[in-house]
């Protein structure tokens, strides 16, 4: 059988008619198997989902217990029907996985989301081998070269350091991103208290119960705390609360987003950015062809990003690729 | 060369003009001359490099990445030397040469061996000093730092008068030492410049309702011609023509130029006029910012100066005089010259505010924007002082029409659908009268993409051909006929003043209600 008889796109997402599931649907499918909580990959509704144990619990604080009907955690090698299945580590955020997948003779790898970056929050991607594989693209475009998020680092802590009377609100999503950023400043040695906008506590203490060493996290909105107190100070929030009112509680306040797509000065400026911060949870452009040499599959299969580029880059090294063009994907998702 | 990258990507990413001015005297604390000096000349535009074009920067970089890698590169970016600072094969081992080595490695070097020089750097820099190296190169700095913001820093870092700064300013040049040396401390440098431009007066908005508490006899109105503001000034035979922001224009205008004479400093408008006919702003257009200015061209777009003002003259500083004095001093000293380059700008009759508003309403020429109002007992003043002059704008011309295709943006907005090609109907077919990116605010630039990429029926490149259902209310200055568009005119800063989700697309307007609109041939 040929390989997109195997595993195919369809409205809802990925399918695989030997196994009978689909891959990150984005509607509702009797079977569905996560790699990881972001949620234009992880939804609920689903009749049953494998995922990481992490990934499961995930989507059970985002979405409620009830995310799913039945769930199921990813261990060792499982058959589901006519195909095995094994999820390998992505190194994206906490819990994320690569789907090995083998049917009708044919191994498919599909990565969800991935990093190739040291990312104290998640375990390290593990390049599998295989026949296909189904890469994500976010950031495939040769000006994506992520700089050390060290040195991304260093520069909000010098921008603290000029301007000790203002506080400084960084901008980062909520899963993988926020955690993330208050690791690498802990091993920057920044001691302090780090205050945190009220959507990302649950998810932050989920990182401390599985051993992630987050330090002191403080609430944002400590009403004990007064304007002048924030100076000097580190606030995480979603982008989304910048424009709200509720950043006026903190003095001065200067901007900051970690993104990779603080790498265009565009994209910064358009969001109202001071500090741009190019940390990412995507592999960029080396690490994405780095990858394909590494996994060498018979082709390349690109479910969402900037698959043209890529394609392209991929012919000139006389590697087969094709777009899924899979769609319920953002055009540019939290990087 | 880090210090210089790091002070263009604070000024750009710092959007409050009093964080631009600090970032700025930091600068110019901490670094040692001439790489400030060099820096500041760069952002003022004073810095006379061979300008690198940008199909030689195409060229460089399509020698070592994929031609269509870097187009779908450059399509994302929006900006080409962001795009080759990034897209730049990496440097093993980056140096930090400074900017003063760069700037003069550019000047020495000859345009045969340009590109060569200009690869080896990029080899050789960081990304982010590859960025500061190629806008320093092409000479589009664009940090949102005009020349005056810069010396309103210098200002503030000399605890100076800005206003002593501009007077000074044409008599120096990069690196700036003794201005620098003034600035810290020292002497203060002698302007060596013949004929300087002295810093403008400008005026604040107003309408009737504001007028209404004034008393019409203390003031006197002209018309606000559309050209460009600009001052003329003379001394001991140096002639310069300045923009308003300080800027010498005078190679653009060696016609105007010539006829400049008398001793003194004019502020006017600059014109195309042709005997008695003022050319709408499109044929001036064609004459600025060409550095040579051919013979057809000075015969056909004759530049000339519409005085509105004496600063000084023959020696004398008139500025701290009343405007009535200096308007008597101008009308004799402009009846010596040449009335076909200069001529003053006519003082309207009027006893009530409603008498002006109708001749505002209704004036006499389609190259007027409005009126400008000023107190018979106006001093000269430097800036925009509240309470002397007032400019009272004609209101600008509106249309409905029909969003027809839109294009992502370039710069700050390269995510976005952001400029609009709109048309109207004539019979029963829309046709593009225009095109718009800007006037939305940004909460409307959102809604605006978001029905563009709901209502998409047909893409090329980077343009996207959408159903034609949305009518958008464009606001515009004024309209020429044209040849080089299909539907006969083109609108002048043509803007998007309202999204009418309210109004059917049948309902837009027609060709025939632009045309009424046109200026009589
Ligand atoms: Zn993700
Ligand atoms: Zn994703």
């Amino acid at each position: 059988m040929a390989a997109d008889d195997l595993l195919f796109p369809t409205p809802e997402g990925l399918y695989c008619p030997g196994g009978d599931f689909h891959v990150d649907p984005v509607r509702p499918v009797p079977r569905a198997l996560v790699t990881h909580g972001h949620a234009d990959h992880a939804r609920p509704g689903n009749g049953a989902v494998l995922a990481t144990r992490q990934t499961l619990d995930i989507m059970a604080i985002r979405y409620g217990a009830d995310f799913t009907g039945t769930r199921q955690v990813a261990e060792g090698t499982m058959t589901l029907g006519d195909a095995t299945v094994r999820f390998h580590p992505a190194g994206h955020v906490l819990g994320s996985a690569q789907v090995e997948i083998e049917t009708g003779g044919t191994r498919f790898v599909v990565t969800g989301d991935y990093c190739r970056h040291r990312n104290p929050v998640a375990e390290g991607f593990e390049p599998v081998p295989c026949d296909i594989f189904i890469t994500e693209a976010t950031f495939a475009l040769p000006v994506f070269r992520h700089p050390d998020p060290a040195a991304e680092i260093a520069k909000l802590l010098a921008s603290i350091e000029a301007f000790p009377e203002r506080a400084h609100l960084v901008g980062a999503y909520a899963l993988g991103k926020a955690q993330r950023v208050i690791m690498l400043l802990r091993e920057a040695g920044w001691d302090a208290p780090i205050y945190i906008h009220g959507s990302l506590e649950r998810l932050c203490r989920y990182h401390a119960e599985q051993g992630v060493p987050l330090g002191d996290l403080r609430p944002a909105t400590d009403d004990s705390m007064a304007k002048a107190d924030f100076a000097g100070q580190i606030i995480l929030a979603p982008p989304s609360a910048f424009a709200a009112t509720w950043a006026q509680r903190f003095p001065d306040p200067v901007i900051a987003f970690a993104s990779g797509w603080m790498q265009i000065r565009a994209r910064a400026r358009q969001r109202g950015v001071e500090l741009p911060l190019v940390i990412s949870d995507h592999a960029d452009w080396p690490d994405l062809l780095r990858t394909i040499e590494e996994v060498n599959p018979e082709e390349t299969w690109i479910t969402h990003g900037r698959e043209e580029a890529l394609m392209r880059q991929l012919a000139l090294g006389q590697r087969r690729s094709r777009p899924l063009h899979l769609i319920g994907f953002e055009e540019e998702p939290e990087g | 060369m880090k210090h210089f990258a790091r002070l263009l990507e604070a000024l750009a990413f710092t959007p409050q003009r009093n964080g631009k001015i600090r970032h700025l005297v930091q600068h110019f604390r901490t670094r040692p001359d001439p790489e400030r000096g060099l820096a500041l000349g760069a952002l003022t535009g004073d810095l006379d490099l061979r300008n690198v074009t940008p199909s030689l920067l195409r060229g460089l970089v399509n020698e070592r990445v994929d031609a269509e890698l870097f187009a779908l590169s450059y399509d994302f970016v929006g900006d080409l030397a962001e795009t080759i600072a990034l897209i730049w094969p990496e440097a093993k081992d980056p140096s930090d040469p400074p900017l003063s080595e760069l700037v003069h490695e550019l000047e020495a070097t000859g345009k045969a061996a340009l590109p060569g020089v200009i690869a080896a750097r990029l080899d050789s820099l960081a990304p982010s000093s590859r960025y500061a190296y190629l806008k320093l190169a092409t000479g589009g700095l664009r940090v949102g730092v005009s020349a005056r913001l810069a010396r309103t820093a210098l200002a503030e870092f000399g605890a100076v008068p800005v206003e002593e700064i501009e007077e000074l300013w044409h008599g120096l040049a990069p690196p700036f030492e003794s201005l620098f040396a003034w600035l810290e401390g020292g002497e203060k440098p002698v302007s060596a410049a013949l004929a300087p431009f002295r810093p403008v007066m400008l005026s604040t908005a107003t309408d009737l309702d504001a007028l209404g508490a004034f008393d019409p006899a203390d003031y006197v109105a002209e018309w606000k011609w559309d050209g460009i503001r600009v001052q003329a000034s003379v001394e001991a035979g140096v002639k310069r023509l300045y923009s308003r922001t300080g800027e010498d224009i005078s190679g653009s205008f060696p016609d105007l130029l010539e006829a400049l004479d008398f001793d003194g400093t004019v502020d006017g408008e600059l014109l195309v006029r042709r005997k008695d006919a003022v050319a709408p702003f499109s044929d001036l257009q064609k004459r600025l910012n060409r550095k040579t200015v051919g013979k057809t061209m000075l015969k056909s777009h004759p530049a000339a100066l519409r005085a509105y003002d004496l600063l000084l003259h023959e020696g004398e500083d008139l500025r701290a005089l009343p405007f009535a004095d200096r308007r008597a001093r101008l009308e004799r000293m402009v009846l010596a010259c040449d009335p076909v380059r200069i001529d003053l700008s006519p003082l309207l009759p009027f006893e009530t505010w409603d008498d002006l508003a109708a001749l505002r309403a209704d004036p006499p020429d389609p190259v007027i924007e409005g009126v400008m109002i000023k107190r018979r007992e106006s001093p000269y003043l430097a800036g925009r002082i509240k309470g002397h002059w007032y400019k009272w704008k004609r209101d600008p011309m509106l249309v409905d029409a029909v969003l027809l295709y839109a294009q992502r943006g370039h710069g700050k907005r390269s995510g976005y659908y952001s400029d609009f090609t709109f048309g109207v109907w004539e019979g029963a077919q829309l046709i593009p009268v225009g095109k718009a990116y800007f006037g939305f605010t940004d909460e409307e630039l959102k809604d605006l993409d978001r029905f563009v990429r709901n209502n998409t029926v047909e893409r090329f490149g980077p343009v996207r051909a959408v159903k034609p259902s949305l009518v958008l209310e464009i606001a515009f200055e004024g309209l020429n006929r044209s040849a080089r568009h299909k539907s006969g005119v083109a609108m002048r800063f043509p803007r998007i003043a309202r999204i009418r989700k309210d109004k059917p697309a049948a309902e837009a307007d027609r060709l025939e209600d632009l045309a009424a609109l046109l200026p009589p041939e």
